[in-house]
């Protein structure tokens, strides 16, 4: 069969500009830009992590402070000495300190609502000072259980990885909390909650394994 | 509407992720210490609620302008090549992520760190420290003076080198945002038997790689690179997809 290269087909449609709306020539779909690729953190973050005031998610001595601290372990049980973990969560009021709250940005004396610490002393261990946070609205006409998003950054993690912190003296309101609900069953949840220490609370994450940490794609 | 979760009424902004292809992933064989390291299991999907679509903010009163500039450290001159790395933080929307913390750090000339891990036999350097604070401006932009990296061995294989680099840590205005990452510089012969650079997708490495730029290269003083770093941006909302066709 022969193709004779001078038949064209007429056309039938008309012509589109690049917007895909005929002669506008706007864009009509957002723009929409590559976006960075994340990388390791490596061997060396402290150089450029570290704070002195990192632990502090609320100021040292705050009425009703608690500190929150665990180990990581890796796929063969062993701590990871060269991790850090930041944490992001509401005040005991159930407000964040962040405009991009839609109800407002709040404000609760002495309280950052970040913290970031390194698991280097003991090695393995981390640990910050924070206050418990209050219930926030789920979206879904309930509330979430309390709890504190964590990002986890190490060498031999090319991005962060993402969990939770609940706590195991919330009971009533872990069975009503939307994201600990969607989880398949009740160990995945106990990867996430944290037990009640002297000072504060504990919670061990393991990057691999059998009792491999649930983590969150955000 | 997309089955987003809102807070009695409010609509709050889901984040839009960078398709898996173009992502780097946790884990990487190449790269050994992901091994025991990078979870095995999937992740659970997380839909971005009030705890997500916020984030700390961690204002300019932790950054002073000397952190700007790497190559003045303890009283003195740092040795190498002195280059001034400036770009935008843009999210994918296009839009400039103003007032966030830029935190960079990276090896001396010579590849060395001012870290007890590191035991290359290279020189450290008593005027620079290698660490690194800016905050973007209205506009996004954020530039800082330091001296070129030096390429540095590592144990992973044989032989291997990390192509020169400088660490990147960024807070956008909300927790999704986070980046950590790592910025080259064009044309390093080291990058084919990187497994850190190669664990990027094929299609997305360009955007790890910083731009020589004549134009803002100092006479006489220093080399110039732009680099854009690019955060997650919002989904469009039906609200400002209407808003466009009103307003004007
Ligand atoms: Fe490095």
């Amino acid at each position: 069969m022969s193709v004779d290269p001078l038949h064209v087909p007429d056309v039938t449609e008309p012509y589109q500009p690049r917007s895909g709306r005929r002669g506008t020539g706007f864009l009509t779909e957002p723009l929409r830009l590559g976006g960075t690729p994340s990388a390791t953190v490596g061997p060396y973050l402290a150089i450029g992590l570290t704070w002195a005031d990192g632990i502090w998610a609320a100021e040292e001595g705050t009425p009703g402070g608690v500190w929150i601290r665990g180990r990581v372990f890796d796929g063969a049980e062993q701590l990871v000495p060269d991790a850090m973990i930041e944490t992001w969560q509401a005040d005991p009021d159930g407000g964040f300190p962040s405009p991009e709250d839609p109800r407002g940005a709040a404000s609760y004396p002495g309280f950052r609502g970040y913290a970031r610490a390194a698991t280097v002393e003991p090695p393995g261990e981390f640990g910050f000072f924070t206050l418990k946070p209050g219930r926030v609205p789920d979206g879904e006409g309930g509330l979430q259980a309390p709890h504190l998003d964590v990002s986890l950054f190490a060498r031999g993690l090319l991005d962060r990885v993402v969990a939770r912190i609940y706590f195991a003296d919330e009971a009533e309101a872990n069975a009503e909390d939307v994201v600990l609900r969607s989880l398949p069953d009740d160990a995945a949840r106990q990867t996430l909650i944290a037990t009640p220490t002297e000072d504060g609370y504990h919670l061990d994450f393991y990057l691999q394994g059998d009792r491999e940490t649930v983590f969150f794609a955000v | 509407m997309t089955g987003t979760p809102s807070a009695s009424g409010l609509h709050l902004p889901q984040y839009l992720r960078e398709a898996a292809e173009l992502r780097t992933p946790v884990g990487y064989a190449d790269y050994k210490s992901t091994g025991l390291r990078a979870p095995l299991r999937t992740p659970v999907d997380l839909p971005h609620r009030l705890t997500e679509v916020t984030g700390p903010v961690l204002g300019g009163d932790r950054v002073r302008p000397e952190d700007a500039d790497l190559t003045l450290r303890n009283g003195g001159e740092a040795v190498g090549q002195r280059i001034l790395v400036y770009g935008r933080v843009l999210d994918s929307g296009g839009r400039p992520v103003p007032d966030a913390l830029v935190e960079v750090w990276q090896a001396n000339a010579g590849g060395r760190y001012r870290h007890v891990v590191d035991t290359f036999p290279a020189p450290l350097d008593p005027h620079f420290d290698g660490l690194g604070r800016v905050m973007t401006d209205s506009l996004g932009r954020y530039e800082f003076m330091t001296i070129k990296p030096g390429a540095y061995p590592w144990g992973n294989h044989h032989n291997a080198w990390r192509p020169a680099h400088i660490h990147f840590s960024l807070f956008g205005q909300a927790f999704p945002q986070r980046l950590v990452t790592q910025m080259y510089f064009p044309d390093d012969p080291l990058f084919g038997q990187d497994p850190i650079f190669n664990a990027i997708p094929a299609a997305a490495r360009h955007r790890a790689i910083s731009r020589y730029d004549l134009e803002r290269t100092q006479d006489n003083w220093a080399l110039a690179f732009e680099w854009n770093i690019v955060l997650r941006g919002r989904e469009q909302t039906p609200f400002e997809t209407e808003d466009d066709g009103d307003v004007a």
